[in-house]
Parts: C-alpha cells; structure tokens; sequence
C-alpha cells in the first residue's frame, strides 16, 4: 500500500476490497503491537541460533558477524528469552 | 422465436440458469427449493450443462464453496430457502463484501420454530440487511425471467453485488404454468460469458477477503452501500433491454389500478396476483382501490413509491413478515421511513398476512381493506396488525 491505511478514502478501495498488489504483508510492520522486547546481551551470546529456532513470527534475524536481532515483526512473545540457551536475552518494556 | 411451454416453476428456473450457461453451482437440497437443483444436478450428469456441480454438506458449505468458484472467475449459481438461507448467514455477508456476482434463488418459507416449510418471507427478511441485491417475483414467468437478467445485472462491472431472486415456495415452486421461454442464441446475445475484473490467476497474485483494520471498515462499508444504491440505474437498464428483447417490462414497483386510487394496497411476491382480483372487484364496485407491488427490495425504491402513493389517502401494507417486538413488519417500517419525509402523505397502515403458509383469498384483501379504512377513522389502535389471527 503506497500510504497510511487512515488516509484512503473510500473511492481508492478496490472493488470488494482486493489488493492487487502481492507480497504487501511485509509493509505491515506487526511488532508494532508489542509490549514488550528481546534486548541481547553480546558478552554472553554464543552465536547458537536457539531464539531464531524457536521464533513463531520469523521475527529474529541473523546479523552479520553472527548475532542476532528482532526485526519489525517481533511481537514481544518472550518465547526466545525463556529458550535462550546461556540467559543472554532480557525481555524489556517498550515504554523504557 | 421465442416458445411457450407448461412447466413446473421450479423446473423453468432450471432451464433458465442453464440457459444462462451457468459455469458452478454448490447447493444442498432443501424443500421447497429442492426441485430447481435436483433438475440443475441431473442436466449437469447428463452432459445438458457443462458446469461443476458440487455436492455440499450444508448450505454454510454451499455459499462458501460459491465464493470460491466465483473468485475462479465462473458464473456461479445456488438456491436455498428458509433454515439453508439462515444457516448460510454469515458467508452472505462475506459473498456481498468480497463483491462476487452469485445468483441465488431463495424459495421463500417460514422459518422454525415451529417447524413449518410453507411460504412467507420471514426468511429473506431475517437475511435483509445481507447486501446483495434482492428482487421479488409474482409468477412463474418472472422467476424465469429475472434469473437470466440476475447474471447479467450482478455481472455488470460497475454492479459486481450478488444477487438474490425472491420467490414464493410452493405457490410458485411447485406450480406448473405455461411460461414463454427465449431461445438459447437470445440469451446467448443477452447475456455474454462472464468476464470477472478480478480472478485467481497466479500470473497475476492479489489478495481477496483481507481484513480490514478500524482505519479502513467505515471506508469498506460505505463503499459498498453506494454500490448497491448505484446498482439501481443499472438494474433497470437491464431490464429494459429485456423487455426490448422479451416485450415483459419490469420496473422497481408494479403498479396495478392506481389511476385515481385512494386506497392503495401494497405486497411483495405472489400474493400480488391476489390482491388484483380484489382490487378488479372493488374497482368494478366503483371504489377508488388500487395494488402496489414493489419488486426490487434492495436497493429499496424510495423515489418510486413516494412517486406511486401520490395522491392516496391510505396505503395498506402487507407484510409477510415479522420482527418481533418491534414496531412493523419489515415491508411497513421500510414504507414508513420513506413516506416520512413527505410534506403531504396518506396514513400507512399494516396488516401482517400469510404466516407459515395461511392461505389468503381475495376477500382477506377486502376484509382487510374494510379493518383499514375503520382504524383510519377511529385512529390508529396499535402499531400493526396480524390478520386473521384468532382469540
């Protein structure tokens, strides 16, 4: 979608609300619902790749030199801190 | 030319929606519907029609495998009536939004409790406010007609709504009439193959039926109400090119003796052909009495019958409907709503008629007639009536 959704009007929509344009899903920044986020600590991270394993939202991404990182997509779920094989990863609020 | 057969009704919309080269169809039996798709199945076995005929297990898998096959881009067909029409719901809301041209006809019955499979229109009322197009029909003739004009009225690209043809169970299902059929190469001219505007076609990938955030649904909604208020234009174009075609006009509503009509009765669906026997006898007795037979249910006529009531003193609306609990039928509130605005209107009353199949005679129209113009002198005593309801 070329803008914000709160700025069509009705007359854009298409016919029965299609999109014709695929693959638009990825604009669609859901970590913006979160909460909560994973902050690593790098001193502690064994490179394993366990959090990325275990995300149900693709929502980690490998960075380069080995590390890894939540995306725009992380949801704040929790799941790759309860799973992180050394404690390297704290779940933050996202209002601090 | 055109040719004349005596066919049951039911078997006549058969025919009509295979002469509409319908390409999919997805329907479970249910009475008093049944007749049309067990005659639609069997011309498609016999190799008489070349669709999908796709066996369901419910009418909740009916409608939705009919979302399905018009999103694939094929003219799509299915009947239903009474608990199939309240059982497919909520994919009728989904069918209308996503702006897939269905037809459907919907043989209307009561709906349980009690269990009672005989005619009114509580069913297509309790499914009113579904937005798809709806249009009612008196006879056997028209149930053929406006099933080939249905395909080409929801097709219409500045259209694309689905489209419900409304009628009678049994009083026009299961009754056989002689009816004027077009030929094949007629339709074929009148009704070009459907060309959808958008498909499933993997050279071209695009989401349909994505959900709507609070930013976007308001803008949705209200794209499709003016939709299906626009669509009126374009219904009335197709009929007039079929009544170029068939020499049988249709318009928004029917009028029957309202030269001069200072009663006015109103009736959707069959019982219209009633109340003209009525209405002839009255008449013939010198009373100013004429019938008003609205066709198009959605989008609701309101310039047309503020047009038609013009000059009337009382306007009788009869309902076969209830909504329980509340003001009127569904027919009076609608007619209500619209006359209000009217500087100078007559008095409308209602009296609910033909409940779960109660048979009506063209001395209830007068018996009601008479029970109007006396509430009328006496003022209004409740919002509307039952007729003929004992104790």
């Amino acid at each position: 979608m070329s803008k914000p959704m709160d700025q069509y009007t009705w007359q854009e929509i298409e016919i029965g609300g299609v999109l014709t344009e695929p693959g638009n899903a990825r604009e669609y920044n859901t970590g913006d619902w979160r909460s909560q986020h994973p902050v690593w600590t790098k001193s502690r991270c064994i490179k394993c790749g366990v959090c990325w394993t275990v995300c149900p939202e693709a929502g980690i991404s490998e960075e380069p030199g080995g590390y890894f990182d939540m995306n725009m997509y992380c949801k704040g779920c929790g799941i790759c801190a309860k799973e992180c094989v050394t404690g390297c990863i704290a779940m933050v609020p996202e209002e601090e | 030319m055109a040719h004349r057969v005596g066919m049951e009704v039911s078997i006549a919309v058969s025919h009509a929606v295979q002469m509409a080269r319908a390409e999919a169809i997805a329907a479970y039996p249910i009475t008093p519907q049944t007749h049309i798709v067990e005659h639609l199945s069997s011309m498609v076995a016999n190799g008489e029609l070349e669709a999908e005929f796709l066996n369901v297990e419910s009418e909740h898998s009916a409608m939705s495998a009919c979302i399905g096959m018009s999103a694939s881009g094929a003219r799509t067909y299915t009947a239903t009536s009474s608990q199939g029409l309240a059982l497919m719901y909520e994919i009728l809301f989904i069918a209308s939004a996503m702006r897939f041209p269905i037809v459907m006809t919907v043989a209307n019955r009561a709906l349980s409790g009690p269990l009672n499979i005989w005619n009114d229109h509580g069913d297509i009322m309790a499914a009113r406010d579904i937005g798809w197009i709806q249009i009612f029909v008196e006879n056997g003739q028209e149930s053929y007609d406006h099933t080939i004009m249905a395909f080409k009225i929801a097709e219409n690209h500045k259209v694309l709504l689905p489209t419900i043809i409304n009628m009678d169970g049994f009083i026009l299902t299961h009754v056989v009439e002689a009816q004027e059929f077009l030929e094949q190469k007629q339709v074929d001219k009148f009704l070009p193959p459907y060309h959808p505007r958008f498909t499933m076609d993997p050279k071209r990938p695009m989401t349909m039926g994505a959900f709507a955030m609070p930013e976007m649904y308001t803008e949705v909604k209200y794209a499709h109400q003016v939709a299906l208020t626009n669509s009126y234009e374009h219904i009335l174009k197709v009929w007039k090119e079929y009544g170029d075609l068939s020499g049988r006009y249709y318009h928004p509503v029917e009028r029957y003796k309202t030269e001069g009509a200072k009663v006015l009765l109103l009736i959707m669906g069959s019982l219209g052909e009633v109340a003209e026997v009525a209405v002839d006898e009255l008449r013939e007795a010198g009373e100013p009495v004429g019938l008003l037979k609205p066709r198009l249910w959605r989008p609701f006529p309101f310039e047309d019958l503020r047009a038609a009531v013009n000059g009337a003193e009382l306007v009788i609306v009869c309902d076969r409907a209830l909504s329980l609990g509340g003001a009127a039928g569904p027919v009076l509130a609608e007619m209500r709503s619209a006359l209000y605005p009217l500087a100078e209107k007559p008095a409308v009353l209602g009296y609910t008629v033909g409940l779960g199949g109660r048979d009506i005679q063209p001395s209830t129209f007068k018996d009601i007639i008479r029970l109007a113009r006396e509430e009328l002198a006496q003022g209004p005593s409740q919002e509307f009536h039952i007729f003929g309801v004992r104790g």
